[in-house]
């Protein structure tokens, strides 16, 4: 479906999640951080590009990837993006909600 | 003479075995399999033993006896696989040589790998049923507990048999009730995913369930450390779960074998297509069941429907023919609810379990995620079925390898 971020026109799945990373712009990002309650930072861009980075890569995201990454660990992570971090930060990020092998 | 070796002798080394000593000529080829144990265990027997509803004698027999003649079975535990030099390193010092190899190591528990896991309480108030030793400790354990917090968990994903810890929750619904002492017992289900199972049409008919035995579920709880002392385990969030009696599934990693060869990700998983089961590690070598990285479920069942595909790609690899890409990810598990009842799920890479009947399409006589007394009772016979037909390599009626999309109510949008 179509959802007006910010003045531009990107379309999301039912969750919000948007489901092409080309419309992903900072602009659009930082309305969809504004309604999960997070004001974007240098330390919240830099684990977005490394997300970004990781899904272009296909490397399946998870809380264990996220600890080796280097880029930020597990504690900080939750303090930036608190509450349920990978989905948010997905969310965030313009790429798909993870998903956990059934 | 040229030399198939399979490593492991679980579910799905056997299985393999028994497939290809019927399929490769005996005068060309040698087939050997490779475990350092001599005991094979019906796994799913391990939800069972802590609520003494099998005895240990109905899910343990030594592998010897599912080796089919003409397959040399090695006791030996493997050091390493050199695949530019086609050879399986042991640790007695020998030597294996290979034309094709078959990784078929499965997966463990990896306690260590989660803080405090293994501390003061590990096996005392801190139990897994992923082992047998661990749910025969936990029977006991089980036998006079007196009551309190139980607290059924998940580690990390991905985990061998993912329904399994909620089978365990709904069975410690039914123990517990049957012992007439269901009121002074509480129990939560504590998981990394964010509902009962991570697909939508499943986890709505799982949650029903939950409400209804009274089982609290707490999501997207991602373990930091277990407080031994505090009794609690504690998630990165902060968040808090207390606990009397912790039934916990650990991290599950492939073997170390697979570290020490150097070409597993980071859980020791072999990177392996998901379509034709050659892995990406060198062409001569496969992998199958829970040892491969594939987005399945870590299963028998998959395992038995990719080793039907995967005996066809070995006679395509020996004769130079291009390989089959059709394993579809097809899983097929019966999921306890307790009360002598279970509910049965079919899916696979792109469908998720939707209800139907099964394994003939509009007639059953299983139901398809519905909660039926003769899925139940297909669950137990799958005991005789495994021991008698399934690792022997036997072809089970009716149940194909691919998924059958017929007798399925599959809604056209959910084709990824």
């Amino acid at each position: 479906m179509e959802k007006v971020i910010n003045g531009t026109a990107v379309q999301v799945n039912d969750q919000g999640y948007l489901t092409d990373l080309n419309e992903w712009n900072k602009d659009v990002s930082i309305e969809i951080a504004k309604e999960e309650g997070i004001t974007m930072t240098d330390e919240h861009w830099e684990v977005i590009a490394y997300l970004q980075d990781q899904y272009r890569n296909n490397v399946p995201l998870s809380i264990r990837g996220i600890k080796k990454s280097g880029v930020i660990n597990i504690k900080d992570f939750y303090r930036l993006f608190p509450g349920g971090p990978l989905k948010k930060a997905s969310k965030i990020a313009g790429i798909p909600k993870p998903v956990s092998c059934i | 003479m040229k030399n198939l070796l399979i490593l492991g002798a679980g579910t799905a080394g056997t299985m393999m075995a028994n497939h290809l000593r019927n399929e490769l000529p005996k005068k060309e080829w040698t087939i050997s399999i490779v475990d350092k144990r001599d005991t094979h265990y019906y796994q799913p027997g391990f939800l069972f033993l802590p609520f003494d509803i099998y005895k240990p004698k109905q899910i343990k027999k030594p592998i010897s006896k599912f080796i089919p003649a003409g397959v040399e079975y090695v006791m030996e535990e493997v050091d390493r696989v050199v695949p530019d030099d086609n050879q399986v390193l042991l640790m007695n010092g020998n030597k294996l040589d290979y034309d094709i190899l078959i990784v078929a190591t499965g997966t463990n528990i990896a306690p260590a790998e989660i803080e405090g896991m293994e501390g003061p309480g590990w096996q005392k108030d801190i139990f897994d049923f992923y082992t047998y030793e661990g749910a025969k400790n936990l029977r006991d354990k089980l036998r006079d507990w007196e009551g309190g917090k139980l607290v059924v968990h998940i580690a990390e994903m991905p985990i061998k048999c993912p329904v399994a810890p909620l089978e365990f929750a709904f069975l410690a619904d039914s123990y517990f009730t049957n012992k007439g002492m269901r009121d002074k017992v509480d129990i939560t289900f504590v998981t990394p995913m964010d509902g009962a199972f991570t697909k939508p049409k499943a986890t709505a008919a799982l949650q029903h369930l939950l409400d209804d035995k009274n089982i609290n579920i707490v999501p997207d709880f991602n373990i930091e450390r277990v407080d031994n002392e505090k009794k609690m385990i504690v998630d990165y969030g902060d968040q808090e779960v207390p606990y009397d009696l912790l039934v916990t599934v650990p991290t599950n990693m492939g073997d170390a074998l697979i570290e020490r060869s150097g070409f597993g990700d980071d859980l020791n998983f072999v990177p392996t297509d998901k379509a034709t089961l050659q892995t990406s590690v060198k062409d001569n070598i496969f992998a199958i069941g829970d040892a491969t990285n594939v987005p399945a479920s870590k299963a028998g069942s998959v395992a038995h429907f990719e080793a039907e595909i995967l005996t066809e790609n070995i006679k395509r690899y020996i004769k130079g023919e291009p390989l089959k890409d059709e394993f579809d990810g097809h899983s097929n598990c019966f999921i306890e609810t307790g009360h002598g009842k279970a509910i049965l799920i079919d899916f696979n890479y792109t469908h998720e379990p939707v209800e139907g009947t099964f394994p003939l399409p509009g007639v059953g006589p299983l139901k398809l995620l519905k909660e039926t007394r003769m899925n139940h009772m297909g669950k137990m016979a799958f005991r005789w079925i495994y021991w008698n037909m399934l690792i022997k390599g036997k072809h089970i009626p009716f149940v194909s390898a691919t998924m059958n999309e017929a007798g399925k109510q599959l809604e056209p949008e959910e084709v990824a």
